[in-house]
């Protein structure tokens, strides 16, 4: 099996212009024709379903959260990133793209890349004149501010909440969508499989929650916005109801997922405090601005008071390995370093899972009022959730998973190998490679649904008048035979343990074995263990109640169920890649100093992995990566 | 710790419902109300009883999906979700009444769960800038006061969950629409359409359910967003000089 990425012809600045001004357009009229199936209402399924339907297709909007106003991307903090200069600082459309790609370790695809950069600024506009009540200046002008792998000011936020005023604006031009009956919302429905008929993605299987009724739904095409898959690590930042279910069933249906070992792990969220947690929370990167990190330079001093631990015993460990960028090294190398230390036995805090992030000096040099003004709502948050109050000790810290870079394999259109399936947002794989940088997710939800899909779509719709799909085609029946039989099945083990038993050791294994450092010897040991738990589970998973109404344990299972098979594909995958890169590192490949070594020669790739059946290898088909402007370099932040 | 609790259980949204009694035991004092939930929900499964139904998304506080009244609060005492409600501001032993979010337009689906898709019909019967995605001029091109900006952030803010009709003696949503009409209403681009907004809207809240506003201030000590009821008198102000301009045959 080849890969054909659909990539325009030409020189790179000029390819989406080229793309646009051939792309095959579908007429208004033409539009009424055409169903349309969308799953996932977060930035890329509701900018999607609202420009969709304004422009006349018919929507049907499906989201396993009670509205979609309430799709985790939500959640998102710091801002989005888009090539305005509005600060005259010498930004342009190529260097965020060029920061991207660098930022990506030079395994994400270019034009796909140079595509996003080029619509980020018109992202902005458009959230502007939705209402996003955008940080402004007093001038009245937008406000801007840095972040993480750029040496330019090219983010917009608001306030803390930048993901939430993004969603709230993509969720009033669905409602609006809605108010005129051209989008069918589907709240509090997940999908559950995908209807693949004659080779074409033309309908789902979907479970509506609240009654437990499991049905098919037909259109001309179907676009998967379900974001990522975090929670195959159990805790992460991600939601509770985050999942891979429909990503890994329309893999299961033959689409392929790609670089499923790129994830990203965020370096300060509130460490683990015990077996009964739920989920992790995110402190905001700003705070290594000001705080110091350190752990005691002796393993007997960790459950000491650190106010009691002299300055000479403690190892400002990144300040000293990295003496120019110090607490502020990029994500991966600051993950990296704290797991290092813990690993070393000089973790702090419960389990010894923790590192300080110490303000002590920044309060002696600014006074605590300062502090308070820069970061009081973070301290705020902290103390409701850990009880300590960060002004008079250190906070404790720990990296977590926050980002999957990896996803469903697209072309250029944002189409996956089934024709008619077309992926969005974090779901898919091209922008980001191995790394991702800060406020960049939101830019490319929005860019996806507002900018891209708008324009990709006619590539397939045009070939498909005439072609309306007969909902009683027997694929339809049989998709649905096969997921009621799936559900009966979990109900039926009739075993001791709850389902959260099983996801929680999952994660653990995730983490220890293809977590922020990887090695072959581990992976192949994680890979067996998984096909162990794997086996378990269906063999002793307790589910009560009765599939008929809403039983958020059967939901769970289910997601459960397909996070056992994805995990085993994901170590799979940082098995082969054979290399370090980004948030990939592989402890073979390592510089002496522990940096990160990656291998152009043989790893210049994408994975995609296509599914042969239960219980057989995947086969691993290869996307060269062909970069025609950018020269491939090696990262340093020494 | 350890503690009594009495939980809403409810078979269905046309089943009568009761209080039953479970006890939360070994429970962390770290642990969030939730995760207590969750504790108590493994052993009831244990025990071959069906878990609580409740719902929760994000838990960092943000989506406004978890919805419980405790102790007759809605999201508990103090200010937040119920998501970032810590049982350590419980004390040792104490008895716990968790019941769903009660109003009227929220009728409960199972136990703890309710349906609040109320908030979105409202949402849909105005509460947007109609605008075609690319038909933006430049970010730049209409400046906005910070003062303004700030303030339609404070009304955005807002994360739709439901706590301030719960909390209304009335069962009223004023607060989550003034919230709405506020922030679309400050903003240059929103003022096109505020007279056909905070019309629709404020009748679509009515025949939702959702009652009147009466000062009790109950929604805005609830408001995990910090949503000030000041907004519900901007809201009114709009609605009469709104529906003055309808009356007087003005197109709005």
């Amino acid at each position: 099996m080849t890969l054909d990425s659909k990539i325009p012809p030409g020189p790179l600045d000029k390819k989406w212009t080229t793309y646009k001004n051939n792309a095959k357009i579908v007429s208004p009229a033409n539009k009424r024709k055409f169903d349309l199936i969308i799953v996932g209402s977060g930035l890329a399924g509701a900018s999607a379903a609202a420009t969709l339907a304004e422009q006349g297709y018919n929507v049907k909007c499906f989201c396993y959260q009670d509205s979609p106003r309430r799709a985790h991307s939500i959640a998102a903090q710091g801002g989005i990133n888009a090539a305005k200069n509005y600060q005259n600082d010498g930004d342009s459309v190529y260097r965020l793209f060029y920061d991207t790609i660098k930022g990506g370790d030079f395994r994400a695809r270019e034009a796909n890349v140079h595509r996003l950069a080029e619509v980020s600024t018109s992202i902005i506009d458009q959230c502007v004149a939705q209402g996003v009540p955008f940080a402004r200046e007093y001038g009245g002008l937008l406000d801007n501010r840095s972040f993480g792998g750029a040496q330019v000011s090219r983010t917009f936020y608001a306030r803390g909440q930048t993901g939430q005023q993004l969603l709230l604006g993509a969720y009033s031009g669905l409602s609006h969508q809605i108010a005129t009956g051209a989008v069918k919302m589907f709240p509090k429905t997940e999908m559950l499989d995908l209807v693949v008929v004659d080779g074409h993605a033309k309908g789902i299987v979907v479970r509506d929650l609240k009654t437990g009724e499991i049905s098919t739904h037909s259109a001309d095409a179907v676009l998967l916005c379900t974001g990522g898959y975090g929670n195959v690590f159990y805790l992460s930042t991600n939601a509770r109801g985050c999942n891979v279910t429909a990503t890994f069933r329309a893999y299961k249906r033959g689409a392929l997922f790609a670089n499923p070992c790129y994830t990203q792990i965020h370096p300060t969220c509130i460490p683990v405090s015990g077996d009964y947690q739920s989920k992790l929370t995110l402190m905001s990167e700003s705070l290594r601005n000001d705080g110091r990190i350190w752990v005691p330079k002796r393993k007997e001093d960790c459950s000491k008071d650190p106010a009691t631990i002299a300055e000479a015993d403690r190892d400002y460990y990144l300040e000293r390995k990295y003496p120019s960028y110090g607490n502020l090294a990029p994500r991966d190398i600051s993950s990296r370093s704290a797991k290092e230390v813990c690993d070393e036995g000089r973790g702090v805090g419960p389990g010894g899972l923790g590192v300080y992030l110490d303000f002590s000096a920044a309060i002696k040099r600014l006074g605590q009022k300062t502090i308070e003004e820069r970061y009081g709502n973070l301290f705020e948050m902290y103390q409701n959730i850990t009880g300590e109050n960060a002004y008079e000790r250190p906070m404790r810290i720990y990296p977590a998973v926050h980002y999957t870079m990896g996803g469903l394999w697209v072309d250029y259109n944002l189409m996956s190998n089934i024709p008619g399936l077309h992926v969005l947002g974090e779901a898919n794989f091209s922008d980001h490679g191995a790394n991702r940088l800060g406020a960049s997710a939101l830019m490319q939800g929005l860019a996806d649904g507002y900018f891209v899909i708008p324009y990709t779509l006619g590539d397939y719709l045009t070939t498909q008048f005439g072609k309306k799909v007969d909902p009683k085609h027997p694929a339809f029946e049989q998709a649905l035979q096969d997921t009621k039989a799936r559900v009966k099945k979990l109900i039926d083990i009739k075993g001791t343990k709850p389902v959260d038993d099983f996801h929680r050791r999952l994660g653990l294994l995730i983490w220890d074995y293809c977590g922020m450092a990887r090695s072959a010897e581990g992976l192949k040991e994680a890979i067996g263990k998984i096909q162990q738990l794997r086996a378990e589970f269906w063999s002793d998973l307790k589910l009560l109640g009765s599939p008929d109404g809403i039983n958020m344990e059967l939901e769970r299972a289910g997601r459960v169920a397909d996070f056992l098979e994805f995990g085993e594909l994901m170590c799979l995958d940082a098995l082969v890649r054979d290399e370090s890169c980004g948030g990939h590192f592989r402890t073979e490949h390592q510089t002496p100093e522990g940096e990160a070594v990656r291998n152009d020669q043989d790893f210049a790739f994408v994975s995609a992995w296509q599914y042969t059946g239960d219980g057989n290898m995947p086969n691993l088909v290869k996307e060269p990566l062909v970069y025609e402007q950018v020269k491939l370099a090696t990262r340093s932040y020494k | 710790m350890k503690f009594h609790l009495k939980v809403w259980r409810q078979k269905d949204p046309n089943a009568p419902g009761k209080l039953e009694d479970y006890e939360a035991e070994n429970i962390p004092a770290d642990a969030s109300f939730l995760e207590m939930l969750d504790i108590v929900n493994a052993g009831l499964t244990r025990k071959n009883i069906e878990p609580i139904q409740f719902d929760s998304d994000c838990r960092e506080g943000i989506c406004g999906t978890c919805s419980l009244t405790i102790n007759g609060i809605p999201h508990g005492k103090g200010r937040g979700t119920t998501c970032q409600l810590y049982m350590r501001k419980f004390q040792d032993g104490e008895t716990i009444t968790i019941e769903p979010f009660r109003a009227d337009p929220f009728p409960v689906q199972r136990d703890l769960v309710t349906n609040r898709s109320a908030f979105d019909r409202v949402i849909q019967a105005g509460g947007y800038i109609s605008e075609r995605s690319g038909s933006a001029p430049d970010a730049n091109s209409v400046p906005i006061s910070k003062v303004i900006a700030d303030q339609a952030m404070d009304a955005a803010a807002c994360i739709g969950c439901g706590a301030c009709a719960a909390a209304c003696p009335n069962g009223s949503a004023m607060l989550f629409v003034s919230a709405k009409v506020t922030h679309l209403g400050l903003l240059p681009q929103g003022k096109p359409e505020k007279n056909r907004r905070v019309l629709s809207m404020v009748r679509k809240m009515d025949e939702e359910g959702f009652g009147n506003c009466s000062n009790y201030y109950a929604c805005e000590a609830v408001c995990p967003a910090g949503v000030p009821a000041a907004f519900i008198g901007r809201m009114n102000r709009e609605f009469t000089a709104a529906s003055l301009k309808e009356m007087a045959g003005m197109t709005v």
